[in-house]
């Protein structure tokens, strides 16, 4: 599977208060509503700004704070294809996996706003085509690989009845 | 080659003889939700076409983020919760009975060698009474909920040892706030914190539970306490199930070991907007405060409320500043009534209101206005986080937050321990 899009740079630390503040996420479970307010609070434009298929990318620690599903939820529903950062924080991280938004775990000092990004998850490399560089991926687990490619956890529990990762 | 009390719990649980960065998929004791997580853990719980949760009584919800009510979308979600937990028997605390984080413990609900999850980032806070115990997100307590096990990678586990004894005025807060600063926010990411030493031993368990609750602050899976006498005693006064407390054994292998001697330490403050930003409170002594809080899962326990009450006595918020108290559970609250605790809070001209978050988390009970200061005893001090982004959260001890309502800037408790 490949994704294009383009950048969206945030710095480290990115909380997941930042990704969907609690003033907005404690009143609705309708995604697209808290899509509009993704990222709000860093940048108030920033889902005006988004194309369908765009990047969100970040530092290290991207995630961290509150296990707050609704954040990956509401970044899938904002039309990000992937977020891609230098480390992410643990909860957030088996979130995404769960709800199927696609992790990329990469040196991301070499990626600027605005840059055009064009992903090969199959062979686990980033082509920054602004830039003309290539960068290598960490690969996902074989757990989280499974439960992602069964389509999150849902579809993971439908399908076998409970965990099986035989 | 020994094992620690993550990779003993994750084995027990598991019935492999696991070790760091094993998976496996391990039994769960408790499992527990909030209002802010629940719905999307209903959801999936339908999603995943199951009729009924794995062990009604080893389930629970529990309406404290944003309550009671204050809109009515939030009042839909609430009664989603009360639906569903009526259909499946579990546990529910509905508004008022507190924070998830004290009632579960408080209730009795988990005891020493546990393993638990919650759909709460802050369930880490049990690891204070032995119990391995993290935050998780919603589709993981469905799956929790469906099948009573949980998939887990045995984290590798970082050790503090924590020497000296704290001086008076300086309090477990002060203590954590000090080892996030300096380990910073994702400085123990994907692995588990240990707490040992003699300021741990000296600590009650109201204490301890403001460290291991503030784990997720540096990254950490879950902070976990070795049981002793006191942890002991506050289970049987509260549990009445049968319990194996788990130790780490003297030869097991840690990713890394830190030592600390807290015998000189200063209340200590973490700026805004994160909480590894701290600083010793002399450096921001003399800021304005507009609004203190005292509570949350962090610090909202008899004893905190017993420390700010000591401070506060026969004395007036800062008529330019407005303290909120919220008790961290209806039990706490009647404790502090009979202790004339709340008395004192209301004297002092404090807004004592429900048992469960308070404004925390930004949904009710006291959003600041754009440009304010506040102090609050929580755990988290991002830009926005109590529903104001142009508001400055600083976070502190109990001592700290009353010394600073009464003369309206940030003081240093000390100032009234005699």
């Amino acid at each position: 599977m490949n994704l294009q899009g383009k950048v969206h740079k945030f710095a480290n630390d990115v909380n997941t208060d930042y990704i969907i503040s609690g003033r907005h996420k404690f009143k609705t479970l309708d995604m697209k509503e808290l899509a509009r307010h993704v990222m709000e609070d860093l940048d108030p434009d920033f889902y005006s700004k988004v194309t369908p298929g765009d990047f969100i990318v970040a530092g290290s620690n991207f995630g961290c704070g509150s296990s707050r599903e609704q954040a990956p939820m509401a970044i899938i529903y904002a039309d990000i294809s992937a977020v891609i950062a230098k480390s992410f924080a643990r909860i957030f991280y088996r979130n995404c996996i769960n709800t199927g938004l696609p992790l990329i775990e990469c040196d991301t000092d070499g990626i600027d706003a605005g840059d055009k990004l064009e992903i090969d998850l199959s062979a686990g490399v980033l082509h920054n085509l602004s830039k003309g560089t290539d960068i290598p991926i960490t690969p996902l687990p074989a757990v989280m690989l499974k439960i992602l490619n069964d389509g999150g956890l849902v579809e993971h529990f439908k399908k076998y009845g409970g965990f099986n990762f035989d | 080659m020994g094992k620690t009390i993550a990779e003993k719990i994750l084995s027990n649980k598991s019935g492999q003889n696991c070790r760091a960065n094993d998976i496996v998929i391990a039994d769960l004791d408790f499992v527990m939700a909030q209002d802010g997580t629940s719905g999307l853990a209903i959801q999936a719980f339908e999603e995943m076409q199951a009729k009924k949760v794995f062990d009604p009584q080893r389930v629970a919800m529990v309406i404290d983020h944003s309550s009671p009510s204050p809109l009515a979308g939030v009042s839909a979600l609430h009664k989603q919760i009360r639906v569903f937990a009526n259909e499946q028997d579990i546990n529910l605390y509905d508004i008022g009975n507190g924070v998830c984080h004290q009632l579960v413990p408080e209730q009795g609900h988990v005891v020493p060698g546990d393993l638990v999850i919650g759909a709460d980032s802050h369930t880490c806070t049990y690891g204070a009474i032995n119990v391995f115990s993290t935050g998780v997100g919603s589709t993981d307590m469905a799956a929790g909920m469906v099948s009573g096990k949980l998939w887990f990678k045995v984290p590798e586990t970082i050790k503090f040892i924590i020497n000296g004894k704290l001086p008076a005025g300086v309090y477990s807060k002060d203590l954590i706030l000090y080892l996030i600063g300096d380990v910073t926010a994702d400085g123990a990411t994907y692995r588990a914190a240990e707490y040992v030493g003699e300021a741990i031993s000296n600590l009650s368990i109201d204490a301890r539970f403001t460290i291991s609750n503030m784990a997720i602050e540096m990254g950490a899976k879950c902070g976990l306490m070795e049981a002793d006498q006191k942890t002991f005693d506050w289970v049987k006064e509260h549990s009445q199930r049968e319990f194996t407390p788990v130790k780490a054994d003297p030869d097991a292998v840690y990713a890394w070991i830190k030592e600390y001697n807290v015998s000189n330490l200063e209340p200590q403050i973490a700026k805004p907007h994160t909480v590894d930003n701290v600083a010793p409170i002399s450096e921001v002594a003399g800021i304005p405060i507009q609004q203190g809080v005292i509570g949350t899962c962090t610090n909202g326990r008899i004893e905190d409320l017993r420390i700010a009450a000591a401070i506060l006595k026969g004395k007036k918020v800062n008529r330019h500043t407005r303290l909120i108290v919220a008790p961290s559970s209806r039990q706490t609250m009647i404790q502090a009534m009979r202790e004339g605790l709340i008395e004192i809070f209301m004297e002092s001209g404090a807004a004592v209101v429900t048992p469960g978050c308070g404004p925390c988390v930004g949904t009710h009970n006291g959003v600041p206005s754009d440009g304010e200061n506040v102090i609050s005893t929580a755990n988290r001090n991002f830009k926005g986080r109590m529903g104001n982004p142009t508001s400055f959260i600083y976070l502190g001890s109990p001592a700290s937050v009353a010394a600073s309502v009464i003369y309206g800037k940030i003081t240093d408790p000390r100032e009234f321990i005699k």
